[in-house]
């Protein structure tokens, strides 16, 4: 019994460890539960392919389109509603959305920070203000 | 039904001739198909380079500045790391053979546009161990910079220093991004790609279009007609390093 506030006073670090991601996340305003302020683009209403489908696999999409491009030089898009784009991640996908409010807010918040493709791939917008 | 002798050799005998008449046959519609293949035969894109004209206008470097503009190539001072796409180098340099003791030192020290060759049978796109480099049908030696893993295999390889190696971020040195064009990351190799980006929307390289002298001439080599191949059936002209069975796609007019 001699030890009991050494038990107790372990078993608190102990929880306060477990929790801690959690009052982090409660002190830390920029993680939250609330879904990502999306913008999307005012000059179109659809998108290559049905939302859900661009929610879900857009990155299976641009995979498909960067080995159609570079690989076989097929550049022509025939989207779900016979509309045809070009396979082009900044002309076709930035020409409408915006990657800094659009793209980049999303994957924050899904804590996907992966992609590398804007090592190299230019965001047109970031590149105009870049260059007055 | 019971097959007797007689309906057995009759049916062979049908079947031959049905196999005899669809070879007859075939010849018939052959040119057909064959002359909708000669129009699609495939395209051989080549350059000729007339440096006579070039010699005319000294120090020009419109067509550097079109390609590194176009292609967002950087401007790296440092010679170890720099990256280039179309360069010169002095006559005496890339044809060295050509050269005698009575040469004019004018033109021997005059500037000749270099770039990739986009060999007939390239030894860089040999070595690639991940194939991020590979012949097109169309003739051009293309890149694939999602696969490059930076082995630079194909610098080594190449025997016309076509290929640099981004040692660093390139992005730094670029004076104006060009957006419709990818920049490099540090880690890969790149060259000249004959503009392919251009070419796929019916536009001709940038330099042969910069070019104020009309320098370059652009075209499919497997068209007798085309222009390149009229100025080679016209006038001498010599390519880099012939010898070596490389086969380059750009042929110089001295």
């Amino acid at each position: 019994m001699r030890d009991r506030i050494w038990i107790f006073a372990g078993l608190a670090v102990f929880v306060a460890a477990l929790t801690c991601p959690a009052w982090d996340a409660l002190a830390n305003a920029k993680a939250s539960s609330k879904p990502p302020n999306l913008v999307l683009p005012a000059n179109e209403k659809e998108c290559v392919a049905p939302a859900g489908t661009m929610r879900a696999a857009h990155m299976k999409m641009l995979i498909q389109w960067r080995e159609d491009v570079v690989r076989s030089g097929d550049r022509r898009f025939v989207a779900f509603n016979g509309k045809v784009y070009e396979k082009s991640l900044t002309r076709t996908c930035l020409g409408c959305h915006n990657k800094q409010q659009f793209c980049d807010r999303c994957h924050e918040y899904s804590g996907v920070s992966g992609p590398y493709c804007w090592n190299c791939h230019n965001d047109p917008q970031a590149v105009a203000r870049s260059t007055p | 039904m019971k097959i007797t002798r007689k309906h057995f050799l009759r049916l062979s005998g049908l079947s031959l001739l049905a196999a005899g008449c669809k070879q007859a046959v075939r010849p018939a519609t052959q040119p057909v198909s064959a002359a909708g293949n000669a129009s699609q035969q495939p395209i051989h894109w080549g350059m000729v380079i007339d440096l006579g004209k070039c010699r005319e206008k000294e120090g020009c470097k419109a067509c550097i500045h079109a390609c590194n503009a176009a292609h967002n190539v950087p401007q790296i001072a440092d010679r170890a790391h720099e990256v280039k796409w179309l360069w010169t180098e002095t006559f005496g340099t890339v044809f060295p053979s050509a050269q005698n003791n009575f040469a004019p030192q004018r033109d021997a020290a005059a500037m000749v546009p270099l770039l990739c060759n986009h060999c007939a049978d390239p030894p860089c796109t040999r070595v690639c161990p991940t194939q991020a480099t590979w012949k097109r049908d169309d003739g051009i030696v293309m890149m694939d910079w999602h696969r490059c893993i930076g082995c630079r295999y194909c610098v080594a390889a190449c025997p016309y220093g076509s290929r640099s190696f981004n040692f660093e971020d390139p992005r730094p040195s670029i004076a104006s991004i060009n957006p419709d064009f990818p920049t490099r990351t540090k880690g890969v190799v790149e060259k000249c790609n004959f503009c392919e980006e251009r070419l796929a929307r019916g536009l001709k390289p940038a330099c042969v279009d910069a070019c104020p002298q009309h320098v370059f001439t652009f075209g499919d080599l497997a068209d007798t007609d085309s222009e390149p191949r009229q100025l080679l059936r016209e006038r001498f002209a010599v390519q880099r390093e012939p010898e070596l069975g490389t086969g380059p796609s750009v042929s110089y007019l001295v």
